[in-house]
């Protein structure tokens, strides 16, 4: 019973992975990109189409990443080649995204996907983990795309603390003057950073679509982003902590469902709220520690002028 | 020692705006010489080596380095030419260690080896004998720790130029000592130092030879073994100019401000303000001289209400006023016009209109739920007309007006509420002469009509002429109080450089 509900959360959890993670490294840069719900839903609904019209799985994951870093592109020209409002140009791409992903996806509603696409994300043992007790069904029994979630934050984890380029973008998004003086060039670092964000996001869109629904409905992230950037702040922008933090509140997703089964009838909208309850307590906790390892980048939200006096 | 010029700086202008912080300057460093640039607040001094750090780009001029030209277009290449800065805000990030603040934007294995660097950062601080934990974060550092980490991140980069902005205006005297011990090692292992600072003192006891800026040009360069404060001063702040502002004599009459030993301590817990004391009387102006930072905003901010107070008494009319808040020492009749750097982030609201801007202080004083704006207006309206304020309506916002037009509303406004103490800080900070003149004739006039005014000023000249007495703060002390009508210039400079002259008029020279 448990080992199947932490396996249904682990999958729950991995467009919120992709998200969080994405949002992550965006922040990480010293950008604020609320535009994650957007992304995930341009991701969703060109990854859907794309398989739908070609068939070929890895295409459709392809056009979900180009679809949402091209979201993310407009936000980073916006803020960092025009040093607009972070926050406001965020909230643009989100309802942008919507508009997108409900405008090509009113013909996409009961389309069923090809076969091809279906099985290549069925679940696939690992030879040799997957025989180990209990962590072997709920870690290494999963789909492809859960395994590339450990993957990129096993890889996010190494890029962050233990590579020079790494290094440089933490000390852009802390302090893109001290960066700037360093020689690093801030907005090449702050574009690639915001682009793979993007990339991530379209990812967990992707996943939404294409494997944990798997089919097209309306708005079908349903606050998904949302949750990514409070996410963001749960994990304290640490790429092992959204690993955890995602999979947690993919629990919360789905444990009103399974307490049906036990005749525990809990309202759907309590149940709704609970990832944002959790995430206003954590609120709470850090800004009571004022921990300075645990605080957002420094440099968040501010745009970055040289020659600002 | 070689005596070639190894940087050449050629004729750079750079303007931001209206405001031209360098015009045409011109300045030759050589190897193996710790070079001083000495200047008044705002003489351009920063902007000169922003510009050589690549990190402001110049609008004319070139910039040779050992003889070739160079062309900065961000700091990576003047990183490249050797070309290391200290900044006088340090550009470390707190969250970080020592180590990786290091070793940020440098070139090298992809993953963070952590054996080699550390090895290479122990060879450096050796060297030179400076201190540090590779390891230790920037956040759990004193000052001190934090420029030993800037100092070590340039000398990481090869950097053999090296360019520290205000060094010592954080530093307890026995860092300043271990600092300047350090640069004397630089100079010796062969690397260009340059100083930048205002503390004559530490001029003479550090650097070989000083250029002297004043509003962004180059007054001259002289040697060290050739020059003494006095005529340092005299470079520093200029001869007098040919105007001359008119004093009200008039004889002061019961003290208006009290303040007993005052003290005030900033973020750091440092004394800003260290146990001050002095009176003002009402009808008379009481200028403050010194350095930047020596105490002055947190003065100004202190009595009116707006920076709390560790210590001591400030009465106004006999009246302690220490833990009012600022609309009831408003309502007492103190009014506060305070010009910052960037002259708009105090006072006005920047995308406001006159009358909005009249209301901010006067609506209290009306009745009533809505705000009625006819008598701001009125005033207004009164000020554009009596000032000559340049400015298309009383409907304009703020912002779009020149700089001295933008400084005439925030005094005119203090003025306009009849205040019985007027504190002023810096109120010709960038203007021309005709309306700086505008501004003293206001002063003035106010000192006819019996009200205390405390002149915060940087120009020397002006403060001799203008005030009544002067007050000169060092580091949060007062250094003298002086009568304006026998005192020189270089005695003031002296004060300012914290040589106290104990019992008052010219006792120290």
């Amino acid at each position: 019973m448990l080992v199947s509900f932490l396996t249904a959360a682990i999958q729950a959890g991995t467009p919120l992975l992709f998200a969080t993670l994405g949002e992550t490294i965006t922040e990480k840069s010293g950008n604020l990109n609320l535009g994650v719900e957007g992304m995930m839903l341009m991701g969703a609904v060109f990854g859907f189409q794309i398989g739908l019209s070609t068939s070929n799985p890895v295409l459709a994951l392809v056009g979900a990443v180009v679809a949402a870093s091209l979201g993310a592109l407009i936000f980073a020209f916006l803020t960092v080649t025009l040093r607009a409002n972070q926050t406001v140009t965020g909230l643009v791409l989100s309802i942008f995204g919507s508009g997108v992903a409900g405008f090509i996806g009113q013909k996409l509603a009961g389309k069923v996907l090809p076969n091809v696409v279906k099985n290549f994300f069925k679940p696939v043992k690992v030879p040799l983990l997957a025989d180990v007790p209990y962590v072997g069904q709920i870690l290494f029994n999963q789909d492809l795309l859960v395994y590339l979630g450990y993957i990129v934050i096993i890889l996010s984890g190494i890029y962050l603390y233990h590579t020079r380029k790494g290094l440089n973008l933490r000390v852009t998004g802390e302090n893109p003057a001290a960066a700037d003086a360093a020689g690093i060039n801030v907005s090449l670092y702050k574009y690639l950073h915001i682009l793979i964000g993007g990339a991530l996001c379209g990812l967990g869109g992707a996943y939404l679509s294409l494997v944990y629904v798997p089919a097209w409905q309306e708005n079908i992230t349903a606050g998904r982003g949302w949750i990514a950037v409070a996410l963001v702040i749960f994990a304290t922008w640490n790429p092992y902590k959204v690993l955890l933090g995602s999979y947690f509140f993919g629990g919360l997703d789905i444990i009103g469902f399974r307490l049906q089964k036990f005749n525990i009838r809990l309202s759907q909208y309590i149940l709704d709220m609970l990832p944002y309850v959790v995430t206003i307590l954590v609120l709470i906790a850090i800004s009571l520690r004022r921990s300075k390892d645990n605080a957002p980048p420094k440099g968040l939200g501010e745009p970055y002028f040289r020659e600002e006096r | 020692m070689n005596r070639r010029a190894f940087i050449q700086i050629r004729g750079i202008t750079k303007t931001f705006g209206a405001v031209t912080a360098n015009n045409n300057i011109s300045l030759n460093i050589c190897k193996g010489e710790i070079h001083a640039l000495l200047g008044e607040n705002g003489s351009g001094k920063s902007t000169l080596m922003n510009v050589l750090s690549g990190i402001y780009s110049p609008d004319s001029g070139s910039i040779f380095i050992d003889g070739k030209e160079v062309h900065f277009n961000s700091p990576k290449d003047s990183i490249k030419a050797g070309i290391g800065m200290i900044h006088q805000h340090f550009k470390l990030v707190e969250v970080l260690t020592a180590k990786e603040n290091i070793i940020a934007g440098q070139k090298g294995s992809f993953f963070i080896g952590s054996k080699d660097l550390s090895r290479k950062i122990k060879d450096i601080s050796e060297k030179f004998g400076l201190e540090i934990d590779p390891d230790k974060k920037v956040y759990n550092m004193s000052v001190g720790e934090k420029q030993t980490v800037e100092i070590i991140k340039v000398l990481y980069r090869g950097a053999d130029i090296l360019i520290l902005d205000e060094p010592t205006a954080v530093l307890t005297p026995q860092e300043t000592k271990r600092l300047f011990d350090i640069l004397r090692k630089m100079k010796d292992a062969g690397c260009a130092v340059i100083i930048i600072t205002h503390k004559l003192n530490e001029v003479m006891e550090i650097s070989d030879r000083i250029t002297v800026l004043r509003r962004g040009e180059t007054v001259g360069t002289v040697n060290k073994n050739e020059t003494n404060i006095r005529e340092l001063t005299e470079m520093m702040v200029g001869r007098p100019i040919d105007l001359s502002i008119k004093r009200i004599e008039k004889n002061p009459r019961s003290p208006a401000l009290q303040v007993k030993n005052l003290t005030v301590l900033n973020e750091d817990k440092r004394h800003a303000l260290d146990n001050i004391s002095f009176e003002l009387s009402a009808g008379e102006i009481l200028g403050v001289a010194g350095v930047a930072g020596s105490g002055q905003r947190e003065l100004c901010e202190a009595i009116a209400g707006l920076y709390p107070v560790a210590g001591g008494e400030i009465l106004f009319e006999g009246e302690n006023i220490v833990g009012k808040n600022p609309r009831e020492i408003i309502k007492m009749g103190i009014s506060m016009s305070f010009i910052p750097e960037d002259r708009l982030g105090m006072g006005l609201v920047a995308s406001m209109d006159m009358v909005d801007n009249f209301i901010l202080k006067e609506y209290q004083n009306q009745k009533g739920f809505l705000i009625d704006r006819r008598p701001a207006r009125k005033k207004a309206e009164q000020l554009v007309k009596k000032l000559d304020i340049k400015t298309p309506g009383v409907h304009y916002p703020v912002k779009l007006l020149s700089g001295g037009n933008i400084q005439k509303v925030l005094l005119g406004r203090e003025i306009e509420s009849n205040p019985h103490l007027l504190i002023t800080a810096y109120p010709v900070r960038g203007l021309d002469i005709g309306s700086s003149y505008t501004i003293y004739d206001l002063l003035n006039e106010q000192k006819l009509k019996n009200v205390a005014i405390l002149y915060i000023g940087e120009d020397l000249d002006v403060l001799l002429e203008l005030c009544d007495r002067i007050m000169v703060l060092c580091e949060g002390r007062i250094t003298g109080i002086v009568d304006a009508r026998d005192t020189t210039k270089e005695q003031l400079g002296l004060m300012m450089a914290g040589e106290a002259i104990s019992d008052g008029i010219g006792g120290g020279l």
